[in-house]
């Protein structure tokens, strides 16, 4: 037998044992108690789902959208010619990029009404997707950016021979293809949004704008018992598994032209 | 046209790139309908020249005029001038992610203001033309080499240009599918086309060209009928290139 295959075989049977042991060793009423208690999970129902989920669902859109739009911006002026441009959208990334998504969320939330007076409207809804978008802008700019040097040269220069000024020239010719390049990473980029609208229980939420992670949190305080974690663990996923394959679909259709 | 001014008329054009010298000093008119081949070694500066002609490449200095308007002038409308000179390119260049069709029709609808029927009507016209009609709606990438080029000389047409630039437009191309791109610049020829046409398919030019210009080291070396410069070249080096090509 050649050693890739021993060690192979060795690794199965470690892992085996070790779940056979787990298995016996592990009180499966403790776990039963602590995480599937269903009594919790019917209290939770259909709140967590018309509360938690939808508001979670409709932070991470809004966020998305207005960092999608400030994204597309930051990426032109950072391939613009105008030198101004170029320095405000790098010192913008680089500063949205290095500080914690937590840190710009409280900033927009409490910094800004301390500091300049300004409030920003809306409640959670309005301060919490400023802030994510506002980090979310920073990230996807990077990726929009690589998407368009994705594309060819040739196909600026095709463009501009037929008599496209530049600006009809990346609309309809070189951001198409770039989105369909950077399908992935946005996608990647739209998960991650999701998780952190998690962040938004420091603005202090109302019973009615509270996403899944607060109603999960304030649902454990109150039965000081870990089954609401589960429970919208599973949430969480049944919102990303779908997505993750709606891109994936989307990723083949794109695929055609190319 | 009525115009009697030359349709292009470059005066004294220098490009550099950082301290490389590319074009040196290059003088050339060119008469309505007349096809112009450009041959010389590799780096010797005809695609720069070409690429001058459509301010892909900004001239370093001299002026080239396009009908009588100097397009280095910075108050010219680039894209108004573009739109005239059809250019054509070694890797063709199609649009991926639209069909064929659409790749005729876009340019026509956002430069030119047409309306969806009439650029239709017109792409599908110089889709026949080039032998293509069949293929509006597939994607450029099922296409073969030979074909996509010919639909980028197709999408060049729709823009009814008064004159075509071609820049190697067969180097890219497998031996067997060269001919076909050749028989639709053959056509466009003897249509009276203006054409500047950079290329190595010296058979193409001794047959089509009005005149042939050999540039190397950034300046025309020798020009004149296709006959003479290339059967019976003045200088050495047009001698030496013409040799190294044959063989």
């Amino acid at each position: 037998m050649r050693r890739a295959e021993i060690r192979r075989r060795v690794i199965y049977v470690a892992t085996g044992i070790l779940l056979v042991v787990l298995a016996f060793t592990v009180d499966w009423q403790q776990v039963q108690q602590s995480f599937f208690q269903p009594d919790i999970i019917k209290a939770m129902f259909p709140d967590v789902v018309l509360i938690g989920a939808k508001n979670t669902i409709i932070y991470t859109t809004l966020a998305f959208s207005f960092g999608l739009v400030l994204a597309l911006i930051l990426a032109l002026m950072k391939r613009s010619t105008i030198r101004p441009y170029r320095w405000f959208a790098t010192g913008y990334i680089e500063l949205f990029r290095g500080l914690p998504a937590l840190i710009t969320i409280i900033l927009v939330a409490f910094g800004l009404p301390l500091a300049l007076g300004i409030r920003i409207p809306g409640g959670t809804l309005g301060k919490g997707t400023l802030g994510l978008g506002l980090v979310a802008g920073a990230y996807m700019a990077e990726t929009i950016r690589a998407g368009v040097e994705a594309v060819p040269r040739g196909q600026m220069e095709a463009a501009r021979s037929l008599g496209m000024p530049k600006g009809t020239a990346m609309t309809y010719i070189i951001l198409p293809q770039a989105f369909r390049i950077i399908i992935p990473p946005l996608t990647n980029e739209l998960v991650l949004l999701i998780k952190d609208t998690s962040l938004l229980f420091v603005i202090g939420t109302t019973p009615l704008s509270k996403e899944l992670t607060k109603f999960a949190r304030d649902f454990m305080t109150s039965t000081q018992n870990a089954t609401p974690l589960t429970v919208v663990a599973f949430m969480y996923l049944l919102i990303t598994l779908p997505l993750t394959f709606l891109v994936q679909r989307l990723e083949r259709k794109a695929g055609k032209g190319r | 046209m009525t115009v009697a001014v030359p349709p292009i008329e470059i005066e004294d054009l220098h490009k550099s790139f950082g301290v490389l010298e590319v074009l040196r000093g290059v003088d050339l008119s060119v008469t309505t309908g007349e096809v112009i081949c450009i041959i010389g070694p590799s780096g010797s500066g005809k695609s720069t020249l070409l690429r001058c002609v459509n301010l892909l490449e900004v001239p370093s200095a001299g002026r080239v005029l396009i009908e009588g308007y100097d397009i280095t002038d910075p108050e010219t409308d680039v894209d108004e001038v573009r739109a005239k000179i059809g250019m054509v390119f070694q890797q063709f260049n199609l649009f991926p992610h639209l069909t064929v069709l659409k790749n005729l029709t876009i340019a026509q609808r956002k430069v030119l203001g047409r309306s969806s029927d009439e650029a239709i009507s017109v792409a599908e016209a110089m889709l026949s033309r080039v032998g293509l009609a069949d293929k509006r709606d597939e994607y450029p990438i099922r296409l073969s080499g030979g074909q996509q080029q010919r639909v980028a000389i197709a999408r060049s047409l729709c823009m009814n240009p008064d004159m075509m630039l071609f820049d190697e437009p067969t180097s890219a191309l497998d031996p067997e599918l060269i001919g076909e791109v050749l028989d639709v610049m053959r056509a466009l020829a003897d249509e009276g086309m203006t054409m500047l046409v950079v290329t190595h398919e010296m058979g193409f030019a001794k047959q089509v060209a009005d005149r042939v210009l050999f540039i190397d080291e950034g300046v025309i070396q020798e020009q004149g009928p296709p006959r003479e410069v290339l059967e019976n070249p003045k200088s050495e080096r047009t001698r030496r290139f013409l040799r190294a090509v044959e063989h």
